[in-house]
Formats: C-alpha cells, sequence, structure tokens
C-alpha cells in the first residue's frame, strides 16, 4: 500500500544532504588545462621518472589519441560529453625541496582536513592499527608504520616512489593485468596517471595489518588519475582498504583510477572498498565522475582474489572489479553494495574470467536505489574451453525505495566448457510500506527503520568487510540514505 | 480508577472510504478489552488507527491515550509512549537478527522514557528467561524477523516482542488466527503472564474460542463500523450461539 504520507517518509530519509562537503584552502602546483604531449612529459618530469615510464605514457597517450571518439557507451549511464581538454592533469600539494618523511612535516590543514572527515591519521595508526598511505591531490603525503613492513620485507609506499625506489618490481607488472590501451578510460589513466599506492608482499608472508590509502580530491576541475598496483608473491596475504569522500563541489570532477592486482601460486589479496565522493546534489548538480578499471589476476595455482565495495558516492560510478583466473584451482571473488540516490547513476559489478581448470567464482551484488537514481549491476562470467570444472555462482539482488528509481539486472555468461557450472540468481524488491510501518509500530524512527532495513538486505556483503571498515561503512550507508525527518 | 484509552465518536477514513463511524470505547487501566465482530466490521482499520499507521486517516473525533491526544503524534512516538500492536500478519525483514531488531525497539522506548538502555547482556538474559515461557527456542533470536518462520511462531514472536517491550496498552489484532489449539494455549498463557493493574490490553478476535483463553473484563461488538453492543465474558458466549446477525441486524454478517 503506497499512500502519499508514506512516500514522504521515504523521500525525507533518502534526501539528507552530504554531509563531508568541505574545501581545504591550499597552493596548488598545477599543470595548466588540456591535455597533448607536453602535458604527459610535464607529468613525468615533476616526477623524475625514468625514459621508460615517460615512454610507456606517451605510447598510452598516442593510443588513446586513436580511441579518441570511443568513450564506452554501453554503460546505462548517461552525461554531458567530456571536454577533456577543460580538465587539469596534474596538481599537487606544495611541498617543501622533498616530500614530509613524518606527521610533523605534513601541512596542518591537510591533517585538519582528515579530522573533519573522521579519520585522523594518529588515532587510526594507535587504534586500528593501520598504516596508512595517504594520497591528497595526488602525492600521497604521509606514510606510516612503513618500518615495521620493511622489516617483513613488505613494500607498501606511493607509486613515485616504487618508481625510484623498486624500478623492476614496477616494470615487471606495471601494465600486466590492465594494459595500457585496455580501454579508454584506462588508457588515458596511463598516459596522466599522477600517483597511486604500490604493495609487494614477499613469498610466505602474511601482512600483519590492513593496508589502507584514503583517496581524496580536492583540487577543483583536476581530473584524479591513481594508479594503484599490488603484489602478493607466492603464499603470501595481503588486506588492503580503500575508502575516501570528498568536498562539495559544482563543477564535476572526473575520476579514471586503475587497479591492478596480481596473486602468485597460493597467495591472497582481500581489496576493500568503501567509496563515498560527492554525489552532486539533489538536482544532480556537481559530483565525481568515477569511472574505473579494477582487475586481478590469480597468476599462480590456488590464488585468490577477492573484492568487496561499499559504493554510496559518485554522481556517476563505472566499475567491474574482475578477476583473471589464469591458473588452475584459483578462486575470484566479487562482493558489492552499491548505494544511489537522488539522481545517482551506478553501473558496476565483475567480469570472472576462467581460463583454467578448476577454477571457481562467486559474484554477490546488492544493488539499492532511492531517489530517481538508476543502478545497473552488469557482470560477467566467462568460462573458456580449458577450464574444465569451472564453478560459479552469482546472487544479485535489488532494492527499491520510493518508485522513481530504476534497478537494473544484466548477467552475461559465456560457456565454453560442458563440465563448467555456472549458477545465477537474482531477485527484486521494495522496501514496503508494511516493513516501515512494522519498525514504526515497535519504536524504530522512520531513518532508524531503513536504516535498519537496508543493511539487513546487504549484511552478506557487509560480513565481508575487516572489522574496522565493517563500521565506518554502515555508517555510511545509513548516511546516504538519511534525511530530515523529525 | 485511571482510563489508559478514550475513543469518542471516532470517524476514520482509509484511502477516502469511512471505515470507523462513531466508534465510542472507554479502556481503564489493568483491564482487558475484547473487540469482536464480523469480517469488514473495522476491527482491523481499529487497530492500525490506533497504531497511527499512514492512510489511516481520523476525520472526526477523538483518541485519548493517558489523557493526551494520539491525533499529534506519528507512529513510533506512539510505539515509544507505550502503545503496542501484535500484528495479524507480522512482517518479514530479512537480514536483520530478531535479537537486533527487539533490542533497537527495546532501546528506542527506554531511551525515550529516559531509562538507561539495556545492555546486551542484559538484554540476552531477559529475552531467554521469556523465549522459555513461550515455548520458544533461543534460535529464534539470530532468525531474521519473521522470515521462514511459521503462521504460529510469527504469532509468538509477536507475544515475545510485547513481553519485552513492556507497553501500557497492547493491541493483539486476530492474535488467535492460523493457531491450532496447542499453540493457542501457548500464546495465550504468554499474554495472560503479562497481565497486570497497569498494563491494559485490547483483543480484537472474530471467534470466541481465544477468549476462552484469554479472559476478558469486558466485550464490545464492531459492527459497520460502530461499537453496537457491549457486555460482560457472557456476550462471547452469546454471539457464539447467535452468530453476530443477531446483534447487527444483519444476516449477512453472520
Amino acid at each position: 500500500m503506497s499512500t502519499p504520507d508514506s512516500m514522504d517518509a521515504v523521500r525525507a530519509v533518502t534526501e539528507g544532504e552530504y554531509k563531508y562537503g568541505f574545501v581545504t584552502d591550499m597552493d596548488e602546483d598545477r599543470a595548466p588545462k588540456g591535455l597533448n604531449t607536453d602535458i604527459v612529459r610535464f607529468i613525468s618530469a615533476r616526477k623524475n621518472e625514468p625514459e621508460w615510464l615517460l615512454d610507456w605514457r606517451l605510447k598510452a597517450y598516442q593510443r588513446w589519441l586513436g580511441m579518441a571518439d570511443r568513450d564506452p557507451k554501453w554503460a546505462r549511464i548517461s552525461h554531458p560529453p567530456i571536454d577533456f581538454q577543460d580538465l587539469y592533469y596534474y596538481s599537487a600539494p606544495k611541498s617543501k625541496a622533498d616530500a614530509p618523511k613524518s606527521l610533523d612535516e605534513v601541512d596542518p590543514e591537510l591533517l585538519a582536513t582528515y579530522d573533519k572527515l573522521g579519520i585522523p591519521l594518529r588515532e587510526r595508526e594507535v587504534l586500528a592499527g593501520v598504516a596508512v598511505d595517504a594520497v591528497f591531490d595526488s602525492i600521497s603525503v604521509a606514510t606510516t608504520y612503513k618500518a615495521k613492513l620493511g622489516e617483513l620485507g613488505i613494500i607498501f609506499c606511493s607509486m613515485s616512489e616504487a618508481v625510484r625506489e623498486h624500478p623492476d618490481l614496477v616494470k615487471k607488472y606495471l601494465g600486466s593485468v590492465v594494459p595500457a590501451a585496455d580501454n579508454f578510460y584506462a588508457c588515458l589513466n596511463s598516459a596522466v596517471f599522477s600517483d597511486g599506492s604500490f604493495v609487494y608482499i614477499p613469498k610466505g608472508v602474511r601482512c600483519p595489518m590492513e593496508l589502507s590509502t584514503y583517496f581524496r580530491i580536492n583540487a577543483a576541475q583536476t581530473g584524479q588519475f591513481e594508479r594503484t598496483l599490488i603484489v602478493a608473491d607466492a603464499g603470501s596475504y595481503v588486506s588492503y582498504l580503500e575508502g575516501c569522500t570528498a568536498p562539495m563541489r559544482d563543477e564535476n570532477q572526473l575520476h579514471a583510477a586503475v587497479v591492478e592486482l596480481v596473486a602468485l601460486e597460493d597467495a591472497e589479496i582481500k581489496y576493500s572498498t568503501v567509496q563515498n565522493w560527492y554525489p552532486g546534489d539533489k538536482d544532480g548538480k556537481g559530483g565525481i565522475y568515477n569511472f574505473v578499471t579494477k582487475r586481478g589476476a590469480c597468476r599462480g595455482a590456488r590464488a585468490k582474489i577477492s573484492w568487496t565495495q561499499v559504493e554510496t558516492g559518485s554522481a556517476i560510478t563505472w566499475k567491474y572489479p574482475s578477476v583473471l583466473l589464469e591458473a588452475e584451482g584459483s578462486i575470484g571473488e566479487f562482493y558489492s553494495v552499491a548505494v544511489t540516490n537522488n539522481l545517482q547513476q551506478a553501473d558496476t559489478g565483475t567480469k570472472m574470467f576462467h581460463l583454467a581448470p578448476n577454477t571457481r567464482s562467486t559474484i554477490i551484488s546488492k544493488g539499492i536505489s532511492a531517489g530517481r537514481s538508476q543502478n545497473t549491476y552488469r557482470g560477467l562470467v566467462r568460462v573458456a574451453p580449458k577450464a574444465a570444472n569451472a564453478r560459479n555462482y552469482t546472487q544479485c539482488d535489488s532494492l527499491l525505495i520510493g518508485d522513481a528509481c530504476g534497478g537494473h539486472t544484466t548477467p552475461y555468461i559465456e560457456v565454453r566448457n560442458r563440465s563448467a557450472r555456472v549458477e545465477h540468481e537474482a531477485t527484486a524488491s521494495k522496501i514496503s510500506d508494511d516493513q516501515l510501518f512494522y519498525c514504526r509500530a515497535r519504536g524504530l524512527g522512520t531513518e532508524d527503520a531503513v536504516s535498519l532495513i537496508v543493511n539487513g538486505f546487504c549484511k552478506e556483503v557487509m560480513q565481508k568487510l575487516p572489522m574496522e571498515f565493517a563500521v565506518e561503512a554502515q555508517k555510511l550507508l545509513g548516511v546516504s540514505l538519511e534525511g530530515s525527518v523529525g | 480508577m485511571t482510563n489508559i484509552l478514550e475513543i469518542r465518536n471516532l470517524h476514520a477514513t482509509v484511502h477516502g472510504k469511512e471505515i470507523l463511524k462513531g466508534v465510542d470505547l472507554v479502556l481503564p487501566a489493568g483491564e482487558i478489552h475484547a473487540i469482536m465482530g464480523p469480517n469488514g466490521s473495522g476491527k482491523s482499520t481499529l487497530s492500525y488507527v490506533l497504531a497511527g499507521r499512514d492512510g489511516y486517516e481520523v476525520t472526526a473525533g477523538e483518541i485519548l491515550y493517558k489523557g493526551q491526544d494520539l491525533a499529534v503524534m506519528e507512529a513510533d512516538e506512539r510505539a515509544r509512549a507505550g502503545i503496542f500492536l501484535a500484528f495479524q500478519y507480522p512482517v518479514e525483514i530479512p537480514g536483520v537478527a530478531n535479537s537486533v531488531f527487539l533490542k533497537a525497539a527495546v532501546n528506542a522506548g527506554r531511551k525515550a522514557r529516559g531509562e538507561p538502555e539495556l545492555d546486551a547482556m542484559d538484554f540476552l538474559k531477559k529475552s531467554k528467561a521469556l523465549l522459555k515461557t513461550l515455548d520458544m527456542d533461543e534460535k529464534f533470536l539470530n532468525r531474521p524477523v519473521n522470515v521462514g518462520f511459521s503462521g504460529g511462531e510469527k504469532k509468538r514472536n509477536e507475544i515475545f516482542h510485547m513481553a519485552m517491550i513492556e507497553p501500557s496498552l497492547a493491541i493483539l489484532d486476530e492474535t488467535d488466527s492460523g493457531l491450532d489449539i496447542d499453540a493457542l494455549k501457548v500464546v495465550s498463557a504468554g499474554v495472560n503472564a503479562l497481565r497486570n493493574e497497569n498494563r491494559s490490553m485490547l483483543v480484537i478476535t472474530h471467534y470466541q474460542r481465544l477468549l476462552e483463553h484469554i479472559v476478558p473484563d469486558r466485550i464490545h461488538v464492531l459492527a459497520g463500523g460502530r461499537i453496537v453492543s457491549s457486555g460482560g465474558k457472557e456476550l462471547a458466549l452469546e454471539l457464539e450461539q447467535n452468530g453476530y446477525a443477531g446483534l447487527t441486524g444483519d444476516k449477512s454478517a453472520a
């Protein structure tokens, strides 16, 4: 039973204002607008990169020029054409001669910004035991716990530093999972990537803490092009957390990151994301375009890669964290919660490529749409002829709040081996007036009721998040669907 | 003796259609009153109006709860103020453990009354004791709210909620429907255990059967949106013998 009163209640709950909107005033070292070979050279020079990397960037740029009119159009998203000559491709916080070596050397204003976000570095260091590699305006400015990780031979640093200090590793693996010309946005990223994180876990080492990066976009009209590479050598384990939130802006901001994961024999990588970038206002103004390419490769037998994502932000999300199951017995997992509200658009899912025998994959996707938003699950399960006994289980659930939003499920299943078993389940439901009334008749306010129902809906995925992340994510779900009721 | 509930000349519409056409009813503290009536007489509408469900609009008259006008209170405020509705059709909430849901509900009420919230230990202790009296397994705490519960389990779960929430006014909407005789006895015993001088109940039922187990202080017959007859518990027997037609004068209502 849908009545005007209850619709009002739902509307009020789902029209929560973005709570983390603010802008930090900082001097910036910025390349001029637009993109050409000079800009690519400028970026590379600013970072004192070796010749081979500059060449790699320039080649990517040439490839990108060739596909300039081929930005992907198949997703269920719509936006005005992006003028790539009207964007800035490099900006960095002004620093002293060198990057800061401790928190004391970090711009106090930056630290204050993290305070506002509720993620004070100092407290997190101590309380959560999390080493934080903070990416702020394209440059890593604080890396903690490095010494401790160093003792185990673990490398956790910015991509720029990795290029300087560990060129062989970077050269070997960069672009090995997501080739430079993989797709339009990945190609753009390859040409102009600013910075990001690099992780290497040596053979047999179990990383003793969750590695964590907080991304943040701060400069107006600055495209942010992160590049992250994680390599887990044979028999190692690492859990990596990525989370972000962004300031209030009127201009659309493009974010085209690339994340590459490589898991060798018996290695396991667990990659968790809580994404809360500015989604735009109620009329869809402002907000981040998040066009991200994330892919992992299980290169050794029994390797395992697990993606967990909680996506609540961005005006548009275009993102398919995928796994190449290249070796026998390897495992790929994808657990996702995607929340869209107001005029947000999300087209997200995964691709599981079964390329070897006895490979297994699991996909659990929970899409929540409210307001006038559109939320699409798009997923590919491909079983190659060689992948005997491959197994996949896929479950896609959509939850609708209100009657003006859309939830869509678009599975692609390509099986070329008869012994494979692929299962797909999908459901669509609404938060019913009955459920809301039942909660309210027990004394719960409408906001609490919606939050409870939504968290229940997402439970299977939320359970996959590391403990210290789960609390934040649960809060985010509430915040992104919260409103001014009562 | 004070009155918990006073309903005066209550008119209410559902989606523009008038269902209640002048209900008068007084429920003193500590008493149990039964509302009986044929299908379509407005019994469930009355329970929803009292609980404050959206779409159920009071067009005339008033409802006083502990002397306070309910018109200005939202459904959740009413619940926190001590009004409890045991649903005829309890609602499923997938993924939300019964204990999580109930703890949130109990503490919402305690917070509103300025009482300290129950911590996990106290909550568990109290829950387990009450589940035992309702012949329910402790597993009910971890199962998602009403999901996969049988009809009888759902009704028992409602009474379990009621026992935990400790309302001043409980409205039991057709709690007997769908229960076999054994389950009916267990549920009735659970309800009777909650009887006390500070708690009033409105027991809505179609059949006299329930009232053999939960013996009311008074019985009201609702028909055509009005209370057409009130009396002691013997009224139920009379209805059992003569049907509702005898009271309402409407043969089709039998």
